[in-house]
């Protein structure tokens, strides 16, 4: 039906994806799967139009294609169900799935009657009794997941991928879900089913494809495999970083976190972080590995204050109880937070690297109550310096530099607050291999000073490389912790894998 | 290279180049336009927009935007009038309350203050969008002026108090007295100071200045406010110049200073730009006011030429960021 012939795909400075081929068959459900930044989303924004500058070939019913752009790949018949849904909150069911190819009467209106049946047809096909003219915002996340298939099937689509559709929905609803997946696949349409859920692959899929670092390393059929081999082959990797050496001696409890609670934005007797307890000890690196969802960046934004009223915790700091309720009550506290998404919550693009370093401490660089000028060049060169940060200037906007060089601003502007513990949040995600390694000799050397580090990673072998002890994370919980000298990449994607209800089933 | 820098020097200087091509067109189309008593009068009438369009700068660079200027203007004018004028009275208790020139004045600057305060608490209590907020607080102020003047002009001042407004002082009009040194305070303010940088820095991106540890509701609280107290300042000024509060006065006024503003170089999605640009372009307003009407353009024509020059300004300076 569909097959894709040695894709590759660039970005500036990185190779999302390296001659990736893989089949996909009429009538079959193969799985994508991969670590997180394997190169999946990648290959399906290829598949769908999104990007169109690549090198390799995709044959469709035995023709090349390429598409240019998300709607052309619908129309010819691939259709993507992105995880985040696409769905306009305030429009009914028929608006949603007609969006952008509306049927028109032959006086130029809307044909409403005729895209409600139209609706109705699909609804019943998939066995959902809500009217078409529902609110979507009325509709369970569930529901909506199938008003986004109902979208995709309008088109009549041979190939549908399905992003991780089960991470929203609740057992009832994915029960639905597999039974409408069934149908399609009896139908003959060829269905991508990315999922972390490894349990639901057996329960589903036909044939799977592994993605490993922009390499598509294996595929092949699901049966007389095991989920413990797949995990085998989504790593598969020799580890060559250098491992930090542990440090035995350690100088007593730093910061210590108990029973924190989250509750869940949107469902409020549902908790995203769930009785989290930790400590850090002086010059300990602790890492955090969790897959997407697992409620890793939440559980440092809590730590750091942003969500006081929907939180509850008792935090620690040499000793001392601390009431973190804002940011700067954190920064008091002696905890700095180098957040997820730089140009979203760390730096103003728009200012230069003097200005965003000297951000955290202008209360320090003030003369007379002026800013000091002098004051402040003097703290930015020290830190440019200190971090390497390559810049013509220091009057360079941070919008100008390379990513790397980004987040040692942000780790600078962090660092001049003089923290005791420092959370870090993926701060090696979108940077290349050269600036990664430079971070982690930065973090290690700053842990030999005795600051205190929670390192928050999606990347296995850099969690093991630099951490002393890690925890791992799956569905807001702490579910496994290890000594770094005992931990394999084995036994922590393990512990990673959110638990759903086919466990028992297998 | 040079051609490079040329260019830069060029979209630095743009309204002041700008400004003086419009003197220029004007002197030699005017014979009394280039005149010192002309000059003065262009300054007088500016520098009321100028009080107005300094807070307004401050906002817009946390990217917000303030509707309520011209209301407020007209409530604190009408404020500090009526108090002068009049006092309190409460007739319940058989009180009277005075007011001297001061307190008057005082009275009228913390009136303005406390809507802006408003302004901004309602704003970042309750995540009203600015736009909203502070539209609501233009109709409540304009409401509020009705109900103090009862809908008619409060008038007869006395001398004193008509010096803010049309009096002299080393040889330069009072109002640019005062206007002058508020923008020598905002100048200090926005470039020299931790309340100016974080300005800057949440109209840049307001989620890394909440990370930072910027307390951003209380920034934008000050700003709203301080940008409440400039507009009381230029209510004062109009009510002295004309010798009377009017209901309507300020009408529109938040307009104008939007204009100066957005000519002066501040983007309206916050973070860049600053004072001086915003003086530059309330002065190519109040010039090409003045001009028009001196060269008898029908005042008709006058709002259609001014809506088109806000325009060209808008375009040239997105043209020139995006070629940064």
């Amino acid at each position: 039906m569909l097959k894709v012939d040695k894709i590759t795909k660039r970005f500036p400075g990185v190779l999302a994806l390296e001659d990736v081929s893989l089949t996909l068959e009429a009538g079959k459900i193969t799985a994508l799967i991969g670590e997180n930044g394997a190169g999946k989303s990648t290959l399906m924004k290829v598949l769908s139009g999104i990007y169109q500058d690549y090198e390799g070939q995709i044959i469709f019913k035995n023709e090349v294609v390429h598409f240019a752009n998300p709607k052309d790949a619908q129309e010819q018949g691939i259709a993507i169900i992105h995880q985040e849904l696409n769905l306009i909150p305030y429009l009914s069911i028929t608006e949603n799935i007609f969006l952008g190819r509306e049927l028109i009467t032959q006086y130029g209106t809307l044909d409403k009657r005729k895209m409600k049946v139209r609706t109705q047809e699909l609804l019943d096909m998939l066995k959902m009794s809500v009217k078409p003219e529902t609110l979507v915002a009325g509709l369970k996340v569930g529901q909506q997941q199938v008003v986004e298939i109902a979208k995709a099937l309008l088109t009549d689509s041979d190939v549908i991928i399905m992003d991780e559709p089960t991470s929203a929905i609740t057992e009832s609803e994915v029960e639905v879900l597999f039974k409408i997946i069934d149908d399609l696949k009896n139908q003959n349409k060829a269905i991508v089913y990315v999922s972390h859920k490894l349990d639901e692959l057996f329960r589903i899929a036909d044939h799977y494809v592994v993605l490993r670092d922009g390499k598509s390393v294996e595929s092949g059929k699901m049966e007389g495999i095991t989920q413990d081999l797949l995990i085998q082959k989504m790593i598969g990797r020799n580890v060559q970083v250098h491992r930090k050496v542990p440090i035995e001696t350690k100088e007593g409890v730093l910061f210590s976190v108990k029973r924190l609670f989250l509750k869940h934005p949107v469902r409020s007797r549902e908790y995203m972080l769930k009785n989290i307890s930790f400590s850090v000890n002086k010059g300990e690196i602790v890492g955090i590995f969790g897959l997407m969802g697992a409620g890793r960046t939440e559980l440092l934004e809590t730590i750091f204050g942003l969500h006081p009223s929907v939180s509850t915790s008792e935090i620690h700091v040499d000793h001392t109880r601390m009431i973190i309720n804002t940011p700067a009550d954190a920064i008091k506290a002696g905890l700095a937070l180098v957040p997820e998404d730089r140009k979203k919550d760390g730096l103003v693009l728009g200012m230069d690297v003097k200005t965003n370093i000297c951000l955290t401490t202008l209360s320090d660089l003030e003369k007379r109550g002026l800013l000091s000028d002098s004051k402040e060049s003097q703290l930015s060169e020290k830190y440019i310096e200190a971090l390497k940060i390559k810049t013509s200037s220091p009057q360079q906007l941070a919008g100008n530099l390379s990513g790397g060089n980004q987040q040692k601003i942000v780790l600078a502007k962090w660092l001049a607050t003089k923290p005791k513990l420092l959370l870090l949040d993926e701060p090696t995600r979108g940077i290349d291999i050269h600036a990664k390694s430079e971070i982690y000799k930065l973090i290690i050397g700053l842990a030999d000073t005795g600051m205190g580090i929670i390192f928050v990673s999606s990347e296995l072998p850099e969690i093991l490389a630099v951490s002393d002890r890690i925890l791992v994370m799956a569905d807001g919980a702490v579910t496994a912790e290890f000594n770094s000298s005992d931990a394999t990449e084995d036994a922590i994607l393990r512990a990673a894998i959110p638990k759903s209800v086919y466990e028992n089933q297998l | 290279m040079n051609l490079q820098i040329h260019r830069a020097t060029l979209i630095r200087f743009q309204s002041l180049i700008a400004l003086f091509l419009l003197c220029l067109a004007l002197s030699i189309l005017s014979d009394k336009f280039l005149t010192v008593s002309n000059a003065w009068n262009v300054m007088r009438q500016v520098s009321v927009n100028i009080c107005i369009s300094t807070g307004m700068t401050l906002i817009v660079l946390t990217a917000g935007i303030d509707l309520s200027v011209g209301s407020v203007l007209a409530l604190c004018g009408a404020i500090t009038a009526g108090l002068l004028k009049n006092g309190i009275a409460f007739p319940a208790g058989n009180l009277f309350i005075g007011f001297t020139l001061l307190g008057a004045l005082l009275a009228g600057v913390l009136t303005g203050s406390v809507l802006g305060a408003f302004n901004g608490w309602a704003i970042t209590r309750f995540k009203v969008p600015p736009f909203v907020a502070t539209l609501a607080m233009l109709t409540i102020a304009r409401g509020l002026t009705m109900l103090w003047t009862q809908g008619f002009p409060i008038s007869g001042l006395g001398d004193t108090f008509l010096f803010f407004g049309t009096g002299w002082f080393l040889g330069i009009p009072v109002p640019v007295w005062i206007s002058g040194i508020i923008v020598v305070i905002a100048v200090i303010l926005t470039s020299k100071t931790r309340l100016g940088r974080y300005i800057y820095a949440i109209g840049g991106n307001e989620s890394a200045s909440k990370l930072s540890g910027i307390n951003v509701s209380r920034v934008k609280i000050t700003v709203y406010t301080i940008a409440g107290a400039l507009a009381a300042i230029g209510g004062i000024l109009v009510t002295s110049r004309l010798d009377s509060a009017q209901p309507n006065a300020g009408t529109s006024y938040e307009l104008d200073s939007i204009a100066a503003v957005v000519i002066g170089g501040t983007s309206l999605s916050g973070g860049r730009g600053n004072i001086l640009g915003t003086v530059q372009g309330a002065i190519i307003i109040g010039v090409l006011n003045n001009g028009l009407v001196l060269l008898n353009v029908s005042p008709f024509w006058q709002q259609v030429v001014k809506g088109f020059v806000i325009l060209l300004a808008v375009i040239i300076d997105k043209s020139n960021s995006k070629n940064d």
